[in-house]
């Protein structure tokens, strides 16, 4: 069989790096991201961690006092700028491979297959030097005969100073070793429920588990199981996906920033979250015939709690906003109940096909083939040369009273032209 | 506008000459020619059109790597950088003798021109009443790109 090498390349601690490569004076200092309405911690800085605030943490419970004498500093999460990295990211990585899978907005796997002459730790230095330069961001590099392999050991490199930050576990003379240190619940693929049936039949860390005889692992953990196993044992059994798949479901949904009471600015906000779906459909040449909206009060308070959902379906495939938005607010008026203090509003767009496969009607035009994608797209175009929001739909609101809570905010560094950085020539 | 190439001549390029495929929108774009005429002769030079004019192009040569900051102060004038400009950064280009860098000291991001002398490391401005800093290990310093070229409009 042909041998596989792959590296993953990981940024460290993603947001908060990226808040730190446009404002210097964080260097070193304990940063953290927030949720959506800046209520939780969702990543945080090293520093941050060293001080013993993990992921999930709410924000109003830390100490003031913590907060003062380490200089914590907190910021909602601004994922305009973190995409725009993130491009550049993956951009710098692609000069270093012609397969490249994006896994996540800070995490790319890197075929390296047919590099193996190279040194690949060094090669994997290149790639780490390469990034930081380009972009200012940190990263981890893992590099392994397999995907899941390459994860044990970008774990390992972010994990031991000595690495600095590159490793390759094909590379290390006592594999073994370094599959021992992983614990059952660290491997990549293995969810608390089978990390606890492991552990329950004594089998705690990585190596343990390619010791389990196949057809146990099968019977116990189905074929992915059996396929995770194997690739822990250096057998490729997960390809590298480069290309995106088109999405089945598309949600746009977000809490409020306060609680909503009123129908109108409930439909606002289903109005708005329309746009923003079907705009996605749009962007990757879909259309979609069914709608969902659903509601719901936060569940956390002691209060009445109501939460519902309705759907409606399109009698042709569209990529229309006002389509959407009309039957949106049709739901919405139907599942609406007065008197309850809502959280939360969302749209789901379902039954997407792309454009090409749209079904023809013999007594209507559909979307394609008149007037209302014309418009759309000059929408589109419009929006994308001058400002994302330069025309929006009035059902959306103009002032928005509903819109999520973003209070420590950064600037769009990278995107926006009054917002780029300040440089002091003095 | 006018578009100043701050690149010293003696300075070697950056290491990293490839960026595979990148997506270049450009909506500032202009046609090299005139275009199609709407009815009648056909323009006897639109078989020359090869090309748009395309300043990102011109100005961008590591498209992932590129910043754009917005100057304030004095201390570069003598270097065509005025408050208001915009400084392309290339943080792909190596910095070295002589550079004009976008350099941290003390956590604040500053522009000034890299400077070798004798061994010794100075952020130099270019404005007589500014002073020249010498790098030392007791300094804050790290450079955060360089700039190759400022975007100044006229006035």
């Amino acid at each position: 069989m042909a041998k596989n090498t792959v590296a993953l390349v990981d940024c460290n601690s993603f947001y908060a790096s990226c808040e730190k490569v446009f404002n210097p004076h964080l260097a070193n200092k304990p940063v953290g991201i927030l949720s959506n309405n800046d209520g939780i911690i969702v990543a945080l800085s090293d520093e941050l961690k060293q001080l013993g605030i993990s992921r999930g943490n709410a924000a109003f419970k830390i100490d003031k006092r913590l907060i003062r004498e380490h200089g914590i500093k907190l910021f909602s999460s601004n994922y305009t700028l973190y995409g725009d990295m993130s491009a550049r990211v993956m951009n710098t990585l692609s000069m270093f491979t012609p397969d490249l899978e994006i896994y996540s907005i800070d995490e790319a796997f890197l075929s390296l297959t047919g590099f193996e002459h190279l040194n690949l730790t060094d090669y994997g230095r290149q790639i780490k030097r390469t990034v930081r330069q380009h972009t200012g961001l940190p990263v981890s590099v893992g590099i392994g005969s397999t995907k899941t392999l390459a994860k044990i050991a970008s774990r390992f490199a972010k994990k031991h100073n000595f690495a600095e930050g590159v490793f390759d576990i094909s590379d290390h003379p006592d594999k073994d070793k370094i599959l021992r240190w992983v614990e059952v619940e660290h491997i990549w693929g293995v969810g608390r429920q089978y990390a606890k049936m492991l552990r329950r039949n004594g089998i705690t860390n990585a190596y343990e588990l390619t010791q389990v005889p196949d057809n146990w692992l099968q019977k116990k953990m189905t074929i992915v199981g059996l396929r995770l196993v194997k690739e822990l044992r250096g057998i490729s059994c997960v390809d590298l996906e480069m290309d995106i798949k088109p999405k089945k479901e598309i949600v746009s949904s977000k809490s409020f920033g306060s609680t909503v009471t009123e129908l109108q600015d409930l439909l606002e906000a289903t109005s708005d979250y329309c746009s923003v779906a079907v705009k996605k459909l749009r962007s990757e040449n879909q259309v979609a015939s069914l709608i969902i909206v659903f509601l719901s009060t936060n569940r956390f308070k002691n209060e009445p709690q109501y939460a519902n959902y309705a759907k409606a379906r399109l009698p042709l495939p569209s990529g229309y906003t006002p389509d959407f938005i009309r039957a949106a607010n049709r739901i919405l008026k139907k599942i609406y109940r007065p008197g309850y203090k809502y959280k939360k509003v969302g749209v789901m767009l379902a039954d997407i096909v792309h454009q090409s496969k749209a079904p023809l009607d013999f007594f209507q035009p559909t979307y394609l083939d008149d007037h209302r994608k014309i418009i759309m797209d000059c929408m589109d175009d419009i929006n994308e040369k001058m400002g994302s929001h330069r025309i929006a739909y009035a059902s959306a609101g103009i002032k928005k009273p509903w819109q999520m809570r973003r209070k420590n905010l950064t600037p769009s560094y990278t995107t926006s032209w009054e917002h780029i950085p300040v440089v002091k020539a003095i | 506008m006018s578009i100043k190439n701050n690149k010293s001549k003696r300075s070697i390029d950056g290491t990293i000459t490839n960026i595979f495929h990148y997506k270049n929108h450009s909506p500032l774009s202009r046609p090299l020619l005139g275009n199609e005429v709407p009815a009648g002769f056909p323009s006897p030079a639109q078989d020359y059109i090869e090309e748009n004019l395309d300043l990102n192009e011109y100005l961008i040569a590591h498209p992932s790597a590129t910043y754009f900051v917005k100057v304030e102060g004095y201390s570069m004038i003598d270097a065509g950088i005025y408050p208001e400009d915009i400084l392309i950064v290339d943080r792909a280009v190596e910095p070295s003798h002589k550079k004009i860098v976008i350099a941290i000291v003390d956590g604040e991001l500053t522009v000034k021109r890299l400077y070798n002398k004798s061994g010794k490391w100075f952020l130099t401005p270019e404005n007589p009443e500014f002073e020249p800093l010498e790098i030392t290990r007791d300094i804050n310093f790290h450079i955060w790109g360089v700039v190759i070229y400022s975007i100044h409009k006229m006035r």
